[in-house]
């Protein structure tokens, strides 16, 4: 938000979603952190984390399901819990799982959700029609749901979660399992969404995703914001340009290396088997070359998003 | 609060038409294997009860039975499958239904396929010669209501239970003693007294009692308790499920 221009866009009414200081405990083990964030009118905010981050706790609390132990939320200018009713009318689920009715049919799937909004059996029917015309499901329209593969039933959980027309669809990784054919077909809906104005919060862990659709993104870890802001923007101040790689080995003295990168200003990170190095601009980026020449095996490569996610939450599997 | 459960109800009822031979047959089984078996092949042994021959004697209380299995049945492995298997109740939660609606959704289904059971039961008895009276008709709503109470206690084992063997206990810890100790079988005013208010304060037995009496048009006083006792385990036992219910779902 704090990146967005023109201040007619902190006005009330552009804003679809605020979060303050939302909080949320398991026992002892604190799941959400904290955290604030909010999301504008039209928009696509993406939260970005490792596993057991805290995205979907986030996400269950904003839709009810996980009580919040402090902190408030409010969507559409309601408050949650309290006006959870309200607030669900308007909004779309698209959740991690694949909880469609097995028994049923893809039209039966999509009329019966409906009805949960109290959408009339008549108007269900003709935009559940133009939904799968959307998503390329409509040929499918009368196959049993067991009977589709993984992808197709991600389209068919897109398709349910707009039903309602909502005013806010949310996005629990919502490619997450599929072949790149699946997941690209996703990605183009998911833009054409997007350029219709409709106003999306997005979790995931691939960063394509999250390069495509999203204005602004959070990274979690632990619970907590580490950075917020335009993705671009990130990369540009937390890595730099580019992104140097150097296969290590037992031949090369790590501790030298690290000492002359260090004189220079520039920022490594270490793995066991790679130096990754941060070159903030073309100076710096040919002393790193210098340096680097004299090794068997590098790359160099332009930086990306997940280069800031792994600098920000670490090159290692951690142990949740 | 009264159009999320049927709209729960609607979705069961929806994908149920999709295999009800199944299901049916499945509920009805038990009574009607029970009513041949002792009604027909204790027929000689046992001397008549109260006026009513053996199979006369049973066939009510078998009624009520098919309503206790039919609904806690269902709201035990299946709503549990839904709880679990399918995440049914995870997608209609990220709906405007809220998580008490769509428990008492569930008990009204329960509750119906329970009543559907015993109607079917009901509408079979002529063919093994016994005639319900007129009075019939007030038993079913009381039959309803039995349901519900049952899907009820059914929800409130799903919501605590782990896995499907849980339910294992329920069965054949609550549902096969009711079964066998309701009245359902033998006449429960000729026990001995000590045991007379075990039996009496058993929750089938009422709805077993109050179908003997209307089945066969035989009313006493009694009726009236038999009913408001039904009736209110219903009303509180589905409000205590739906909380626990919600206790489960929403963390």
């Amino acid at each position: 938000m704090q990146y967005q221009e023109g201040e007619n866009l902190y006005k009330d009414n552009n804003i679809i979603l605020t979060v303050k200081n939302l909080t949320k405990r398991f026992g002892k083990r604190i799941a959400v952190n904290s955290i604030s964030f909010s999301i504008l009118k039209g928009q696509c905010l993406a939260i970005l984390g490792p596993n057991g981050a805290g995205k979907t706790t986030t996400i269950h609390m904003l839709v009810g399901v996980v009580e919040k132990t402090s902190g408030t939320i409010e969507i559409f200018n309601h408050f949650v819990p309290d006006d959870l009713k309200k607030i669900k009318k308007k909004v779309g689920v698209v959740p991690q799982v694949d909880n469609l009715d097995p028994d049923l049919t893809v039209i039966e799937n999509l009329i019966i959700y409906a009805s949960y909004f109290n959408i009339k059996k008549k108007i269900a029917l003709e935009r559940a029609y133009e939904l799968l015309h959307f998503f390329a499901l409509y040929k499918r329209k009368n196959e049993v749901i067991s009977n589709l593969s993984g992808g197709q039933r991600r389209r068919i959980i897109l398709a349910r979660a707009l039903i309602n027309k909502p005013e806010l669809l949310i996005l629990d990784e919502p490619t997450i399992g599929l072949d790149p054919q699946a997941r690209l077909l996703i990605w183009e809906r998911l833009e054409r969404l997007k350029a219709r104005g409709t106003t999306m919060l997005l979790t995931s862990h691939y960063m394509e995703e999250v390069s495509r659709l999203s204005d602004n993104l959070i990274i979690l870890n632990r619970g907590k914001i580490i950075v917020q802001g335009n993705a671009e923007k990130l990369i540009e101040e937390i890595i730099g340009p580019e992104v140097f790689e150097l296969e290590l080995s037992s031949e090369i003295k790590i501790e030298n290396l690290l000492e002359k990168f260090s004189q220079c200003d520039i920022a490594v990170d270490r793995s066991p088997q790679r130096l990754y190095i941060y070159p903030k601009d073309n100076k710096r980026a040919k002393v790193v070359e210098k340096i680097i020449k004299e090794f068997p095996k590098w790359i160099r490569r332009p930086s990306n998003l997940e280069d800031v996610f792994l600098r920000l939450t670490g090159r290692k599997l951690r142990d949740q | 609060m009264i159009l999320g459960p049927i709209r729960v109800w609607q979705r069961n009822l929806k994908v149920w038409t999709k295999h009800y031979q199944a299901s049916l047959i499945g509920n009805l089984g038990q009574p009607i294997l029970f009513l041949i078996a002792m009604g027909i092949g204790l027929k000689k042994e046992v001397p008549q009860i109260n006026g009513l021959t053996y199979l006369q004697f049973i066939a009510p209380g078998l009624v009520a039975s098919a309503i206790m299995y039919g609904a806690a049945l269902e709201t035990t492995y299946n709503s549990y499958t839904r709880l679990t298997i399918q995440r049914s109740y995870e997608a209609v939660l990220m709906t405007p239904i809220s998580a008490k609606e769509l428990a008492f959704g569930e008990i009204l289904w329960g509750a119906t396929k329970g009543l559907l059971a015993g109607i079917i039961m009901l509408l079979a008895l002529p063919l093994f010669g016994v005639i319900p009276s007129a009075w019939t008709i007030i038993l079913i709503p009381l039959l309803f209501f039995e349901g519900i109470f049952f899907a009820a206690l059914g929800l409130i084992m799903t919501a605590i239970a782990s896995n499907y063997d849980f339910f294992n206990y329920f069965t054949s810890l609550v549902i096969t003693p009711l079964f066998l100790f309701s009245g359902i079988f033998f006449p429960i005013n000729e026990m001995s007294k000590f045991i007379r208010p075990i039996l009496y304060s058993l929750p089938l037995t009422h709805v077993v009692l109050a179908a003997r009496q209307l089945c066969y048009g035989r009313l006493t006083p009694m009726i009236y308790i038999y009913i408001l006792v039904t009736v209110t385990l219903a009303i509180f036992t589905s409000i205590l499920a739906a909380n626990m219910l919600k206790k489960r779902l929403i963390k």
